[in-house]
């Protein structure tokens, strides 16, 4: 088992560590307030259940180790609804298991946080190696339409940064957030400044004001929403508030309805709450040239890749940059308008069948996108990637 | 006898059960429990997966959330041990509870969890309209045994008993009064607590076998029912198609959520002596 020696999820004051992609995730998380986990072990993500095995009891917090990864999410969302900031963390085989309730936390409005380390796939493909696969399982997973917000690191010091930014993002807008991680993201050693509490941006539960009435809440809308942010303000069960939740299509105060306008009204809100906030959530990093000729697209751990080849490159005089979604659902779009206009091809480097390259091809319309792209197990390298480019 | 009505979300009846549905009496049977054991409907959650009995909660004046189906106790899990102030009781059908909750059941019941687990055997998939289910017995007609069922069917006390949990029984839907009882003492006893009660299906199950109306479903289970001591001297000949009902555990086992308190506590302890000792 892993020991994270000196590592405290919360220092008094700044601390430099080295930490593995998968320990900065608990790092993070703990640093964020978790204080519930469920799980079921899975390479290579394992190590994030077995630090908090250790971690949380020594807290205060509460660790389940499940009977399978349907059950792990389970207990998160039912812990979430109790008040826990809680999360579970898998790999694509249990991602695929816990689609459908994370489709109930969406539509129930249960914050929780999901770690997804990738492998290659599909089905149990290669358990130790890195593959950028669940991409569009992470966006489109559960059935229906459900709201996503994702957020992909491309470095242990990230996955700190992100894991926390997770929890915040899950409590404002009140669903189940989504981390995913590359394998070699998740094994990788870095050095991460831990921070103290004061200087990460925590999360805070939108709770429903103490002044409505106890009891009363019966027939409280509970689920009707700010009308700023499109977000209600459910409150924790057991603290004197009795309401229902469910995951059939509710109106305002939680039930059942099959009224098509309370209905339309809700899936549409359900969806609205991330697209207002979008350009905010959704963020990139842009590095090379500005503007460039060639743009490169990468993700992820392979986005480390991408960047050695795109300085290379730009050292060979390349008019080059890369362009790094770090939240890859929804996608900065925004970000991505401003880069494209100047360019004149487009490369996406991932590590899948092209999935990143799909949503970029969509939101170009002048440049030829070309697709750099290896499912075998290896990180593309950049030397790779630069004979590519030279073509 | 005091007013269970106090227990109800009066402004959401009708309910969609259909008339001589089982469901309703076993609802009616929990409410009288929860109030013979006093529970606070703040400290209450009622969690049920999805089904015909699934739609329950929504009825009933307590913290309550409906899942998914078969999930009704990995949530309860999940929201027991982060809060074990709250009283949690689950609500499942046969189908949610031994199908595709089968697995949960199994683990609910070895880790001794304190839940209050409600297991309303029709016989069949009520919401779905009548396919069979693993406590469908052999040779009974449904939607998807059109030739009779060549499977048998599981007998799940007998399997959570196995499993480890504090608390067994079975009733049915005519045996009122024992059904209150068990599900009273389910809602007092620490550790997971498990409580069938077979009940009617009238529109489904009922109908295809003909078996009558919700009345002479009740009268069958009067004439099948046999106590599980008297059933012990019945030979396998003489027990088949019997309804076997009563206590089948009732013992003190280590309960889950006080085990992670107690290690809470241990490790507590443990580091405020490593820290005076520094
Ligand atoms: C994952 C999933 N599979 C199937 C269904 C469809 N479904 C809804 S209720 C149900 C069975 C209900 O039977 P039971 O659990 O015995 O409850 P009852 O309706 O008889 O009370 C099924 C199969 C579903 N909602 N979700
Ligand atoms: S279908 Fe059967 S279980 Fe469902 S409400 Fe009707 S009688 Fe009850």
């Amino acid at each position: 088992m892993l020991q994270v020696k000196g590592a405290q999820a919360s220092p008094d004051r700044e601390e430099a560590v080295l930490l593995q992609g998968n320990e900065a995730c608990v790092e993070g998380a703990l640093a964020a307030g978790l204080d519930f986990f469920a799980g079921y072990p899975i390479t290579p993500s394992s190590e994030i259940a077995e630090l908090l095995a250790a971690r949380l009891p020594r807290r205060g917090g509460k660790f389940i180790q499940m009977e399978d990864e349907i059950a792990s999410i389970a207990a998160v969302i039912g812990a979430a609804l109790g008040g826990a900031q809680a999360m579970t963390a898998t790999s694509g085989p249990g991602f695929s298991l816990k689609q459908e309730n994370i489709g109930f936390a969406a539509m129930a409005e249960v914050p929780c946080v999901i770690v997804d380390s990738q492998r290659v796939g599909p089905s149990t493909g290669m358990p130790t190696s890195p593959a950028q696969g669940d991409l569009m399982q992470a966006r489109w997973g559960s059935h229906g339409d459900r709201p996503v917000v994702a957020y992909y690191p491309a470095s242990v010091a990230e996955t700190y940064r992100l894991a926390i930014r997770a929890f915040a993002t899950a409590e404002r807008l009140r669903l189940p957030v989504i981390l995913l991680l590359d394998e070699v993201i998740s094994h990788m050693r870095e050095r991460v400044t831990l921070k103290p509490p004061a200087e990460n941006e925590l999360p805070k539960r939108r709770q429903i004001q103490a002044a409505t009435a106890a009891g009363a809440l019966n027939d409280y809308p509970v689920y009707r929403a700010d009308a700023e942010e499109q977000v209600p303000f459910l409150p924790d069960f057991g603290r004197g508030y009795r309401f229902h939740v469910t995951g059939l299509t509710h109106d305002e105060k939680g039930f059942p309805t099959e009224n098509r306008v309370i209905a339309g009204a809700l899936h549409q809100r359900l969806v609205e709450k991330v697209r207002k906030v979008q350009d905010e959530l959704a963020q990139a990093e842009v590095t090379g040239a500005d503007p460039a000729e060639t743009l490169v697209v990468a993700a992820g751990g392979v986005a480390r890749s991408a960047q050695v080849a795109v300085e290379d490159l730009r050292r060979a005089g390349y008019s080059i940059a890369l362009f790094r979604p770090i939240t890859i659902w929804p996608f900065p779009e925004k970000a991505w308008q401003s880069r494209v206009a100047a360019a004149r091809r487009v490369v996406v480097v991932e590590m899948n069948m092209g999935q990143l390259y799909y949503v970029v091809d969509r939101l170009t319309k002048r440049a030829p996108v070309e697709l750099c792209n290896q499912v075998n197990g290896e990180l593309i390298t950049p030397e790779q990637i630069v004979s590519f480019i030279k073509g | 006898m005091s007013d269970i009505t106090k227990y109800l979300r009066k402004q959401r009846l009708p309910h969609i059960l259909c008339p001589g549905c089982g469901h309703g009496i076993v609802m009616n049977a929990l409410l009288r429990a929860i109030d013979r054991a006093g529970l606070d409907q703040d400290k209450t959650a009622v969690v049920s997966g999805i089904g015909c009995s699934g739609r329950i909660p929504a009825y009933l004046d307590f913290n309550t959330l409906h899942t998914t189906h078969g999930r009704a106790l990995a949530y309860a899990t999940g929201l027991k041990l982060y809060r074990p102030d709250l009283t949690v009781i689950v609500l499942m059908g046969d189908g949610d509870a031994s199908a595709i909750g089968g697995n949960h059941l199994i683990h609910a019941a070895r880790r001794n969890i304190d839940l209050v687990a409600v297991v309303m055997n029709n016989s069949n998939y009520g919401m779905t309209s009548g396919q069979y289910s693993p406590l469908t017995p052999t040779a009974r007609i449904t939607t998807t045994s059109p030739y009779g069922n060549i499977e048998q069917p599981f007998d799940l006390a007998q399997l959570v008993q196995a499993a480890g949990a504090s608390y067994v029984a079975r009733s049915t839907t005519y045996h009122v009064q024992s059904l209150i009882t068990y599900l009273e003492k389910a809602i007092k006893k620490k550790g997971f607590a498990f409580v069938e009660a077979v009940a009617q299906c009238p529109t489904y199950f009922g109908r295809k076998n003909k078996l009558g109306a919700g009345a002479e479903m009740l009268e069958r289970f009067k004439t099948l029912a046999v106590d599980v001591k008297r059933a012990a001297t019945l030979s396998p000949e003489e027990r088949k198609g019997k309804i076997v009902i009563g206590e089948f555990a009732d013992r003190a086992v280590p309960e889950y959520t006080e085990r992670y308190g107690e290690l809470i506590a241990r490790l507590k302890a443990k580091d405020a002596h490593a820290v005076a000792g520094e």
